[in-house]
């Protein structure tokens, strides 16, 4: 590679990683109407059950932990690439995995128990926001999980190459924007629901 | 039970043979891609579409097929119109016109969505395509193979919307689909599915366009050019792509819940079970109203460039001109709820978003003030690009004042959802949209393809479109002061509504010349092509003054054989006055170029399958293209050789033919 | 091209004047001639805004066309500057003048915003009347709680009394609009609107629904006629006579889509009909509700 290409490589790297942002952007507007909606609906039990009779604050703080871990498992992978130890940026990319995994299935479960008890997206205005707000962030870590594999598998096969460096940075913006949005989903549907 | 799975809703009943206009246009579009495609088998273009066209990721080559989509779209919309300008004309009781109202509604409706999202924005977005990364003197956009996947997003979608057509009914709720008329209880066939995803799956292709030109703008701009040395068309653009970022996902949002309505059973806006409607309404409009100004400011930036060029003098006030485009753009988002000051909000709330919308008018009439400054001590050459500019300068005027009006609550309520909004929109579109997106065409067209089209027809379109508009609107404006709303499918002799629908009915037909005249001027000038009237050698047919007419016509594949260093504004006339034409060989270097790519044209298909399961209620179609999507995005990161090298001999020899050819 | 431009004049000549023959022969221009004291006061300020922004308006259309001919490339009698791009005066001009006319009329759009609020009750001196309206799939529902009589697609009110209507639908969206009387205001299904007016002269008046409601929406107009204060009573009391009756049941029945083309009218009125109608889809009820036992 000439200097000037190296050169090249680098500004588009810089181009690149902007674009992601805006698409965060846009996805934070995303889940700002969510939320919006949310706040206009949530009241709207139509004699159902409300945030309140939802909200088992344990469960719910094991779950936002499970994540929150998750989040630093992925920083941990990051020091990794940085130091360029392939094996633990597996390792710790395995163990985030694990992490995600975990939190997708105890939302699902909880799902799954709310419609077995009656209350489906169907019962109210107020269930549907609640299940199309927190169903969507679960969607966004699902499809995150299935990146983070794609990712491992390309890890393996590819190595710590300077494309694979960017896309782990790309996961990283991702999975940590998942973080905050979830942290706003704790509060204002679960913990704003109790009070 | 076979069949339920296999099909889901759809049944062989669903095709309208019954309705000779809807077979009519079916048979007209069969009969158009039968004729295309054979015409790819006899000519054995198969190859030739695929590598040049389908799989393209050249920001001109996709603008052109945006263009090209936009004029389609631009005939099945105008079409639309006719028939309702018939029908009204016609359906004076006892009469009740040739349309039901079954068939009437659909009619309305699929004109709104075609006109805004199939004909306005992919024209909005072909013009971008074309013009920016030439002025910003870029060899590319930042994402050439999101850029190709916008582009067959919104073919799909367009396709959608006219697979509606065929099969099934399209939407009859009104291009914006208000709630609870869209829900299930009031529309239980498949025509908001398909407005729903039709608008969903092109929606995400504006979004992606969005980033992909902000940031193109933002981070390939060549070396010297700050923003406020950047021509004006790409400061509209930015801008305009800032708005796409914050306005679609609530676009996508908005389609989304009332999808989770209809196909899940949920109540967000239902009437029953504590939904809201007004919520939609809300939400609709906070996307719509930017989308009013991600259309119009691009045409704002056509203007400016036009009257510059044509002129012959630089832009009057460029600063202002700046800021005033970033004003509105901001403004924007605050007035969205006068559309719906009739709701009831309360005195507070309606006059607060009425004087947020007046202000708006601020920054615009500062706008006009400096085109006409431009004009003044010029050299004005009249050529159509500079007529459309003067047309809408008039025309625009007369527009904005009755939105203004409007936008005083009391008055509103007088006039909401009457023929005179419909006239005020129309004024603002055609007289400011449609005008300024053919200025910009026949502007740039020399650029695109090597050679200008004919004066003389372009001028018949304008005169057509603008003597056809005000026959067409004007009687508008006085049918709402009489009261007459809009969507009316027949009305009572008394009103005496009738004369002046006639009139408005004759106005779309004079404009109906205007878009032949439009197409007459496309077939003369490719049939003349090589003529030297016609053909551009320079590659600046205008003495133009900014970079995009620093480069041959049409512009090579890699737009800029040495990528320019800026010193001021319109460099390229700065370059001219100086005449510093380089005695010296330039010094060509090897670059980087996106290659070809058949993922976004293949994606985008599959999005078509997906939308169309949902439709149709197909739930093996709607996995399986799922899958596909997700299979077609992870096979595309394993790709990594995703751009090649020109080498510089490679320029060297494109840029010696191109010399030959000026000289010669 | 010249031919075809001379042409072209000839026909837009034809159309001026067959338009403006239309305006002569007397159309009638209902926003523009308000026989109500809200219409009336929509009317002026619809008029005062136009005539203010005509200020700006009308110089510039002139100015577009002015300069468009002064500085044509063959006159070369006129002055070429070709790098005056910018003056900090005519600038600050550009800004100034549109501020101003925005100021006013944005002073003007605050008052008469809380002015003409179609919430605020209208008092003057008489005792109001209410009128509960709703929209259905297509016709307009009218009751009268006080009077209990309720009629369909007819309206009748009596001159110089303050009207306040509550505002409602059992339907898609509507919007209720006499555009004599005074501006309109939306019917949704769950919420309750309200529009007051006052109608200051007799009379037969088009009242009708502004917002597509769907397939009958053409036919979803209604007559009002504005009749003096015993007139209006004397009509209360042959409604008060009429047969047919307004239970959950009839009403049921006239809620089903379709067009009404003759008045109907009735003259008792199930208790609480709008509130319930209001109030059926933001409160579960069990679903025989509406239909009688």
């Amino acid at each position: 590679m000439t200097i000037q290409t190296i050169e090249h490589q680098h500004s588009a790297d810089a181009t690149d990683i902007f674009g992601f942002w805006i698409y965060i952007l846009s996805d934070c507007i995303l889940f700002a109407c969510l939320f919006a909606v949310f706040a206009v609906l949530h009241t709207n039990t139509f004699g159902g059950i409300g945030m309140k009779q939802i909200t088992e604050l344990p469960y719910i703080f094991i779950e936002t932990m499970v994540l929150l871990i998750s989040s630093f498992t992925y920083g941990l992978s990051i020091l990794a690439l940085y130091n360029g130890q392939k094996n633990r940026v597996l390792a710790w990319l395995m163990v985030t995995f694990l992490f995600g995994l975990m939190f997708v299935i105890m939302e699902v479960n909880k799902f799954i128990h709310l419609y077995l008890e009656g209350h489906s997206w169907q019962s109210s205005a107020a269930l549907s926001a609640f299940f199309t707000l927190v169903g969507t962030h679960g969607l966004h870590v699902s499809f995150g999980l299935l990146w983070m594999l794609v990712l491992m598998f390309q890890i393996q096969k590819y190595g710590l190459t300077s494309f694979m460096n960017r896309r782990i940075t790309y996961l990283g913006l991702f999975w940590a924007f998942l973080d905050i949005v979830w942290i706003f989903v704790f509060t204002v549907v679960y913990l704003m629901g109790v009070i | 039970m076979l069949e339920k799975i296999l099909l889901g809703k759809l049944t062989l009943s669903a095709i309208p043979y019954h309705n000779p206009i809807v077979m009519g246009a079916a048979a007209f579009m069969g009969l158009a891609a039968v004729t295309v495609i054979g015409s790819l088998f006899y000519f054995k273009k198969w190859k030739w579409l695929w590598n040049e066209w389908l799989t393209t990721v050249d920001h001109k080559k996709i603008g052109i097929m945006y263009i090209i989509l936009a004029f389609i779209m631009l005939l099945r919309g105008f079409s639309d119109a006719i028939m309702m300008r018939l029908q009204q004309a016609l359906a004076v009781s006892p009469s009740m016109g040739y349309l039901p109202p079954d068939h009437y509604n659909q009619v309305f409706t699929a004109h709104g969505v075609i006109m805004i999202f199939f004909m306005a924005m992919p024209f909005m977005f072909g013009l971008m395509n074309l013009a920016v990364p030439l002025q910003i003197g870029a060899r590319d956009v930042a994402f050439p193979y999101l850029n190709s996947l916008s582009l067959w997003l919104t073919i799909v979608g367009a396709a959608l919307i006219n697979l509606s057509l065929i099969v099934g009914d399209f939407a009859k709720t009104g291009w914006l689909a208000y709630p609870p008329l869209s829900e299930l209880a009031y529309s239980p066939d498949v025509g908001v599915d398909y407005y729903i995803w039709a608008l969903q799956i092109s929606g995400i292709g504006s979004l992606l366009s969005g980033i992909n030109f902000f940031v193109t703008i933002l981070k390939m701009r060549c070396p010297g050019m700050n923003l406020m040395r950047m021509p004006i068309f790409s400061w509209t653009a930015l801008c305009t792509m800032i708005l796409v970022i914050l306005a679609f996902p609530v676009l996508t949002v908005t389609l989304g819940l009332l999808f989770l309505d209809r196909y899940f059973g949920m109540h967000f806006f239902t009437v029953d079970f504590g939904g809201n409607a007004m919520l939609y309404v809300n939400m609709i409009w906070i996307w719509g109203h930017p989308e009013v100004y991600i259309l119009i400011l691009p045409a704002f930036g056509v203007f400016s460039e036009v009257v510059a060029t044509f002129s012959k003098k630089p832009l009057f006030g460029y600063t202002t001109m700046v800021w005033a485009t970033v004003v509105i753009t901001i403004l924007s988002f605050i007035v969205w709820l006068h559309h719906f000051f009739t709701m009831g909000a309360g005195a507070n709330v309606n006059a607060f978003f009425g004087i947020a919308t007046m202000i708006i008018a601020i920054p615009t009439g500062v706008k006009v003030f400096n085109w006409l400054f431009t004009m003044y001590r010029g050299k004005i050459s009249l050529t159509t690009p500079m007529l459309w500019t003067i047309g809408f300068i008039t025309t625009f005027t007369i527009g904005g004042m009755s939105g203004v009006l409007m936008s005083v609550p009391a008055v509103d309520f007088q006039l909401h959802n009457s023929l005179f909004l419909v006239a005020h929109f129309h004024n603002v579109i055609i007289g400011g949209v449609v005008f300024g997106y053919l200025a910009g065409f026949t502007y740039w067209f020399p650029k695109a393809f090597g050679f200008k089209l004919n004066e003389t027809l372009g001028k018949c379109a304008f005169w057509c479109w603008l003597i056809g508009f005000y026959v067409a609107f004007m009687p508008l404006y006085v049918l709402g002061l009489m009261g007459m709303t809009r969507r009316l499918n027949h009305y009572a002799a008394a009103t005496g509504w009738h004369p002046y629908l006639v009139v408005a009915a004759i106005g779309s037909a004079i404009i109906a010349c205007g878009i032949l005249f439009q197409f007459l001027q496309l077939i003369v000038s490719i049939k003349n092509r090589n003529n030297p009237a016609y053909k551009d050698t320079t590659g600046d047919p205008w003495d133009g003054r900014t970079l995009e007419w620093s480069i041959p016509s049409p512009a090579p594949f890699y737009n800029f054989a040495v990528i320019p260093i800026v010193e001021g504004r319109d460099a390229f006339w700065a370059t001219k006055q100086n005449n510093q034409t380089p005695k010296t060989k330039p010094n060509y270097k090897d670059f980087h170029m996106p290659k070809n790519t058949s993922v976004g044209f293949i994606l985008a298909m599959i999005s078509g399958a997906l939308g169309f399961g949902f439709v149709w209620h197909i739930t093996w179609l709607i996995l399986a293209s799922f899958i596909a999507i997700i299979v077609c995005v992870i096979a595309r990161t394993y790709n990594q050789q995703i751009d090649y090298y020109v080498k510089a001999n490679e320029v060297e020899q494109y840029e010696a033919q191109f010399l030959n050819r000026a000289t010669s | 091209m010249f031919k075809t431009v001379i042409k072209f004049r000839t026909l837009l000549f034809t159309i001026v004047s067959i338009v403006a023959t239309l305006f002569i022969s007397g159309c009638n221009l209902v926003v523009l001639e308000p026989k109500g004291m809200i219409a009336a006061a929509e009317k002026d300020l619809l008029i005062t805004s136009v005539l203010l922004m005509l200020i700006v308006v009308i110089p510039v259309i002139i100015l577009s066309l002015v300069f468009t001919w002064r500085y044509r490339e063959n006159n070369h009698k006129a002055k070429y500057s070709p790098d005056w791009s910018h003056n900090t005066l005519l600038e600050a001009i550009c800004w100034i003048i549109p501020c101003i006319i925005i100021a006013i009329l944005a002073v003007m759009a605050w008052i008469s915003s809380h002015q003409l609020d179609p919430y605020k009750p209208l008092n003057n001196g008489e005792k109001p009347l209410t009128i509960e309206v709703i929209a259905l799939n297509w016709k307009w529902l009218f009751i009268y709680p006080e009077q209990h009589i309720a009629t369909v697609n007819f309206l009748a009110l009596p001159v110089n009394i303050p009207i306040q209507f509550l505002i409602t639908a059992d339907a898609p969206m509507n919007s209720f609009q006499i555009p004599q009387l005074a501006g309109q205001i939306y019917a949704m299904a769950g919420m309750q609107t309200k529009l007051n007016l006052i109608a200051n002269a007799t009379g037969n008046f088009r009242g009708l629904s502004t917002n597509f409601s769907g397939d009958g929406f053409s036919d979803m107009n209604f007559d009002v006629k504005v009749s003096s204060q015993q007139n209006f009573t004397k009509w209360v009391e042959s409604v008060q006579q009429m047969p047919a009756k307004l239970t959950l049941e009839t009403y049921d029945q006239l809620a089903q889509p379709g067009v009404i083309k003759e008045i109907q009218y009735f003259s008792y009125i199930k208790k609480d009909l709008f509130n319930t109608i209001v109030m059926k889809s933001m409160i579960p009820m069990s679903p025989t509700a509406l239909v009688p036992k």
